[in-house]
């Protein structure tokens, strides 16, 4: 009895071991297309590390054929994936043309906000697109490159009563705002007077909003702009507040011949309003003309 | 009826590239299950014995397994070990050996259990057998093990299917981040779209982890003393 009941579990182990097999060798035939890019990219990061850098230089990315772009794939409209499986936004706008100016293949890795200077520090991508504000913190991590947009922090208002300035934000008034943003964190250290009214997620801040429950809701401009556009009867009275941060591209920190290269590429794309076409391309459904020249930064060797 | 924002599913190859990830997130997972359940057996029987330098070896194993987050196990090989030796592991790779690392401490632990709950009188009438320790775990112990295991290890398994949404933070997009992806790509045009697109998701998993659990029911009910 008992040994009958061994072999047959035997059987099944062994059945599913090499049923396993099977099905790794043909899932590995099966995504050739998308996994000899990344081994190209791999072997040379190899060859790089064995001379101790982490990065790969820009002749050793031109050599191999294929430049790896960090960028995100669910923030649009800055990084996403359209309906046909491709990228696409405002980061990746720029990430095609810097592969086309290279004569490189892209090879695009999904970020997150978390992960973003673990993968330039360990020279898995080569350059990170992922809406990346350059703050001092960081730039002692990575190097940044020149700027090609502004974030700021934005008050949208209801349309009766546009607040253009924070000063006449009364005693009583409450302004919403999401905790651990920016916009919380701005306001508490340099408005200590304005009543706040947290709230945890976006939708509760928003429901909060419509409902009256504040005179005016801070967050970052990109936000509020894109809310007042989406949402009839609400006016952006103060489109940036405090301190105007970039968004700018990154670099392993002492690679020194991509990031050369990477300011006179973008020197040049400033000097044909490349960003001002690549916002109306991609930015423009989402917030506007307005905005376009408070958004949107051609870089420039000053 | 509310629209429930399923249709994006429909738009271009959306929901093709949803069953791509799911896909990921299988592969990934059932690779690792294979593994881990044949390494857990072996570690299992291991932690059973009685040498004072194996056992205090994998006590710290399954400590470090324990305390760790597999999010950080993840960081750590992808990520940690460029760092420091250089070695450049695919994502995948690092995936599946975070998950068998994982699940082989896990498993062994639940088949040291299994074992230990064997009453002793079952060891000492196989040895009064005339059995030695080997044909002792093969024919007498070992059977009644897998027995009491398959009830422990489901949860395991399916544990690990529902995990492997962690991966994407190294980049790998599974079916999470694909419905992710789908449901910000459509933010705009249709913001309902995460519940529809979330269902389906939770319809997605509920497929793979399901026949596993009927699996586990058959077996119980066939191997029923």
């Amino acid at each position: 009895m008992k040994k009958n009941l061994f072999n047959k579990v035997t059987g099944l182990a062994l059945v599913s071991a090499l049923a396993m097999t099977g099905l790794t060798a043909c899932s590995s035939t099966g995504a050739a297309g998308s996994n000899t890019a990344n081994n190209t990219a791999s072997s040379d990061t190899d060859n790089s590390e064995s001379s101790s850098q982490g990065f790969r230089t820009l002749d050793e990315i031109k050599e191999s054929g294929v430049i790896n772009i960090g960028v995100f794939s669910d923030k649009s409209p800055f990084g996403y994936v359209d309906e046909n499986g491709d990228y696409a936004g405002y980061d990746v706008y720029l990430a095609e043309r810097l592969g086309q100016d290279l004569g490189v293949e892209i090879n695009y890795v999904s970020t997150e906000a978390a992960n973003r200077i673990e993968y330039l520090q360990t020279g898995k991508v080569d350059i990170i697109l992922a809406n990346f504000t350059v703050t001092e913190e960081r730039a002692q991590e990575v190097d940044f490159a020149l700027p090609y947009m502004n974030v700021a922090l934005g008050v949208v208002s209801p349309e009766g009563a546009v607040i253009d300035s924070l000063d006449s934000i009364g005693a009583d008034d409450q302004v919403i705002v999401i905790s651990g943003t920016t916009a919380e964190t701005y306001l508490t250290k340099n408005y200590p007077d304005i009543k706040l009214q947290k709230y945890d997620a976006y939708a509760e801040a928003k429901t909060a909003f419509e409902n009256g429950n504040g005179v005016a809701w801070a967050n970052d401009n990109t936000e509020v702009i894109a809310f007042s556009l989406e949402n009839e009867g609400y006016v952006v009275g103060i489109p940036s507040l405090g301190d105007q941060d970039t968004i700018a591209p990154a670099v392993t920190k002492g690679n020194e011949t991509l990031l050369a290269w990477l300011n006179d590429e973008l020197v040049a794309l400033g000097s044909e309003n490349f960003f001002h076409a690549g916002y109306e391309a991609t930015l423009l459904e989402t917030y506007g003309a307005d905005y376009e020249d408070t958004l949107v930064i051609e870089p420039s060797k000053n | 009826m509310q629209d429930l924002g399923i249709d994006v599913l429909f738009k271009g190859t959306n929901f093709l590239r949803l069953l791509q990830g799911l896909w990921v997130s299988v592969e990934i997972s059932l690779i690792s299950v294979v593994i881990s359940i044949l390494l857990g057996l072996l570690v299992g029987i291991l932690m059973t014995f009685k040498n004072p330098v194996l056992r205090a070896v994998l006590k710290v194993y399954l400590e470090i397994v324990r305390i760790m987050p597999q999010m950080v196990l993840l960081f750590i090989v992808y990520f940690g070990t460029t760092r420091v030796f250089g070695w450049d592991l695919s994502a995948e790779t690092s995936a599946i050996f975070v998950f068998c690392f994982w699940g082989t401490a896990e498993m062994g632990d639940l088949v040291r259990g299994s074992i230990k709950s064997i009453s002793k009188i079952q060891f000492e009438s196989s040895f009064a057998l005339g059995m030695n320790k080997i044909q002792t775990y093969r024919y007498v112990i070992l059977p009644q093990t897998i027995r009491r295991l398959i009830p422990l290890s489901i949860n395991l398994i399916t544990r690990m299917i529902k995990t492997t949404s962690l991966v994407m933070m190294i980049g790998i997009v599974e079916v999470l981040k694909v419905a992710q992806q789908i449901i910000e790509a459509n933010r705009k045009a249709s913001p309902n779209a995460a519940f529809g697109v979330f269902a389906v998701v939770f319809l997605l998993y509920f497929l793979v982890c399901w026949p596993i659990s009927r699996l586990s029911v058959y077996l119980e009910k066939r191997w029923a003393l």
